[in-house]
């Protein structure tokens, strides 16, 4: 990708991959890191001064939507991507849900192109599961993943036929791909919109419980176990869900997971005041749900942290709460969101680097997450202590609707480099073009 | 402390709510003269912005606001389907422009008047809001009550019905609450809300126990939708279990009262004998409602003059 040399000095090397977190300094030639270590010499090279800060691979971001194509006005393949790597991200998987949907070889072509042309970060297209995420009739896994599809999801919505979901798990061992479940049971949701429990009953607002999530979590962990395929399971919030994966895990179950930052971080209270930017499905749920999840994330039940970055245009969020659309902008807020994770002592730095990109790459089966010699040079560098506040009216989504908008965030994603090309500078703006 | 809006009764605090109810009373007397009508808000305009139809509310509210001599004017945006999509911010910026001096919002789901007096220079009144509140509601039911019982304090208030979808008994499970009476709740199973307790409430599913030495008992309105199918098994076994009689009520005390914030389905709620006869008392709980909305124009409708004073007093001392 790039023939350039660059000579990242003076940082703190966290690689997961090989459990490495000492101070040093990485060199990067022609796209791919060619050194690591302690006191490198480079000086014909662009030098990137570190000043300390971390140097990880870039994040892999399992769970985000684009909008593209259909939905261009809340986001597109060019912007979602400038979006991620301000973040630190160097590669996004993207959910099926445009319009049309992704269920075709042509549609993941398309969006594959375009992500070349456009897209600062790697994107891996999700197919749908079933055709038009109607939840009837399987996508032609085979060629999908011909086409550079990496995982199968109907996400947004649950594929409510436990027959249906048997036969894509059975057919996803095939194409040795994971199928990603958006585990909510629709009839128990019914038209819930926040979190049930005290917040519900005080907002009046149709409460989604807890045991929607559970009870579909639940049935494809058992469909799972059956036919040995690799169910992911995205955006788990419940005490009840992390639960049962670990148990699911313990029998030697085939699954891996992911949890949000908002669900590791905010409660149902942050929708109090009607805040349509905190309506995100499934919904924040409760302290002891949020516990829960990051005691998951910590043991290993819950493998990565994944955004579920959804833009919705401004409009569409100024809407009643129960029409106002769930799920709210993640990229550039992830990394200090989640580092609370590391104030609070829960992970160590180098471990919360493997959920950010170690574990995602290896969840969808492509490279990333590692600064070995040879590997791509996908990196973050990020300081964990600058202060700053988040304005997403500067931010690169097109959208806007985050529950941190206004807030002071510790921790941001400085540079990112993709295929040993710096595309992103803090201090000097996006540098992709 | 009397706030810019009034959207909540969790808002208010017991000071609030007791000079409201004060208020009233002055503004009951101008409903028994001749000439129903005081210049006390006269050059206002009040908007009755309802998203969702209603009769009763939107009576009371344009004649308590006529009795005022404030000019009121009914807007009530079409909810189709077609306008779903339409910003209820973009309609309330709108009418924000046309300069009213308090805007009286009613909408099907939670937290509307919220959102809209979150955007609005205007005072906004809720006039009920999806099952979330219904503050006037609950102040009439106090107003009502306090002059039955003449106090609050003390006494054990039984909310029967649909607790799940009522914004009524929100409001006043809050109002009786902070006024110093204990409110106990009944409803069938599936209509009581997850963790009401929480609202500081004891929730019952036997009538007979809830209603048990009350002095209020206030049965709610059961939407027709909710009458078969998943909250309930059917209308007739709802009035058998739940549905106020004589005979129910002796579990109460002997001089219990009976409210219902209207309208009533006759026999299901409410037997036929106790729609119209005391211990009910539902249609002065109607004529509070014009009291307490005058009360309530009056105090929150002031905003805009205070602005004006301040303009005035801003040029002045530019001179």
């Amino acid at each position: 990708m790039s023939d350039s040399r660059i000579w990242i000095r003076g940082g703190r090397i966290l690689d997961p991959a090989a459990e490495r977190d000492e101070l040093g300094d990485v060199l990067i030639e022609d796209g791919v890191i060619a050194a690591v270590g302690a006191r490198l010499d480079a000086s014909d090279a662009e030098v990137i001064d570190a000043k300390g800060a971390w140097i990880a691979p870039g994040f892999v971001d399992l769970h985000t939507h684009l909008r593209e194509p259909g939905q261009e006005y809340k986001e597109d393949i060019a912007s979602g991507g400038r979006s991620a790597v301000a973040g630190g991200f160097a590669a996004i998987a993207c959910m099926a849900n445009t319009q049309p949907v992704n269920d075709d070889p042509a549609m993941t072509d398309f969006i594959i192109d375009r992500a070349k042309q456009d897209s600062p970060a790697r994107v891996y297209p999700v197919a749908a599961a079933t055709r038009g995420l109607e939840g009837t009739v399987m996508t032609e896994m085979s060629a999908l993943v011909d086409a550079g599809a990496v995982a199968f999801s109907d996400d947004g919505k649950t594929i409510m036929n436990g027959g249906v979901m048997r036969r894509i798990l059975e057919y996803s061992r095939l194409v040795n791909a994971p199928v990603i479940t958006h585990g909510e049971d629709c009839h128990l949701v019914a038209n819930g919109v926040v979190n049930e429990g005290p917040v519900s009953t005080k907002l009046g607002l149709p409460g989604n419980p807890a045991v929607a999530e559970e009870v579909l979590v639940v049935r494809d962990l058992i469909l799972a176990e059956l036919t040995g395929a690799h169910l992911h399971v995205a955006h788990v919030s419940t005490r009840g869900a992390v639960a049962a994966i670990r148990q699911a895990r313990e029998r030697g179950v085939n699954v891996t997971a992911e949890a949000a930052p908002h669900h590791l971080t905010l409660t149902d209270e942050a929708v109090l005041g009607y805040n349509t930017n905190a309506k995100v499905a499934p919904p924040l749920r409760s302290m002891a749900d949020v516990a829960a999840c990051r005691e998951g994330l910590v043991d290993g039940t819950i493998d990565a942290i994944a955004t579920d970055h959804a833009p919705h245009a401004v409009h569409e969020k100024d809407l009643d709460f129960t029409e106002a659309p769930p799920g709210l902008i993640g990229f550039e807020t992830a990394f200090p969101v989640v580092l609370d994770l590391v104030r609070g002592g829960e992970l160590s730095p180098i471990e919360l680097m493997r959920r950010m990109s170690t574990n995602p790459a290896k969840i969808l089966k492509r490279p990333g997450g590692s600064l070995a010699v040879g590997a791509p040079a996908d990196i973050a560098i990020l300081d964990p202590e600058v202060s700053w506040t988040y304005d997403p009216i500067k931010g690169y989504s097109k959208s806007r609707n985050s529950p941190w908008a206004g807030q002071t965030m510790t921790g941001r994603a400085t540079a990112t480099i993709v295929g040993g090309r710096l595309v992103y500078d803090v201090e000097r703006g996006m540098l992709y073009s | 402390m009397i706030g810019r809006d009034l959207l909540s009764i969790e808002d208010l605090d017991r000071a609030d709510i007791e000079r409201i109810l004060d208020t009233a009373d002055h503004m009951r007397e101008v409903g028994k003269r001749v000439v129903k009508k005081v210049p006390t808000l006269r050059g206002r305009t009040i908007v009755n912005l309802f998203f969702e139809s209603s009769t009763r509310t939107k009576a009371s509210f344009e004649i308590a606001g006529k009795r005022l001599s404030a000019d009121v004017i009914n807007f009530s945006p079409s909810s189709s389907s077609l306008n779903k999509s339409e910003s209820i911010l973009d309609t309330a910026r709108t009418l924000d422009a046309m300069d009213p001096d308090a805007v009286v919002v009613r909408h099907s789901v939670a937290g509307v008047p919220k959102q809209i007096a979150d955007v609005l220079d205007a005072p906004v009144i809720n006039a009920g809001d999806g099952a979330h509140e219904h503050p006037t509601q609950a102040l009439l039911d106090l107003l009502t009550v306090r002059h039955e019982k003449g106090r609050i304090d003390g006494l054990t208030v039984a909310i029967v019905g649909d607790i799940l979808h009522s914004r009524v008994a929100r409001s006043n499970i809050y109002a009786f609450g902070k006024m110093g009476a204990e409110v106990r709740i009944a409803a069938p199973p599936p209509m009581i809300p997850a963790a009401v307790e929480t609202l500081g409430v004891k929730a019952f599913t036997s009538l007979r126990e809830a209603i048990d030495g009350a002095d209020v008992v206030m049965a709610l309105r059961i939407q027709n939708e909710r009458l078969s199918g998943t909250y309930l098994p059917s209308v007739r076994e709802y009035s058998a279990t739940f549905g106020i009689d004589r005979e129910k009520l002796k579990y109460a005390k002997d001089d219990v009262i009976v409210m219902h914030p209207g309208p009533v389905n006759r026999g299901v709620e409410l037997s036929h004998d106790l729609t119209d006869h005391r211990p009910s008392v539902i249609l002065d709980q109607v004529r509070n409602g014009v009291a307490i909305r005058m009360a309530v124009l009056y105090l929150f409708s002031g905003r805009r003059q205070e602005n004006e004073q301040r303009v005035e007093l801003g040029s002045t001392e530019k001179k």
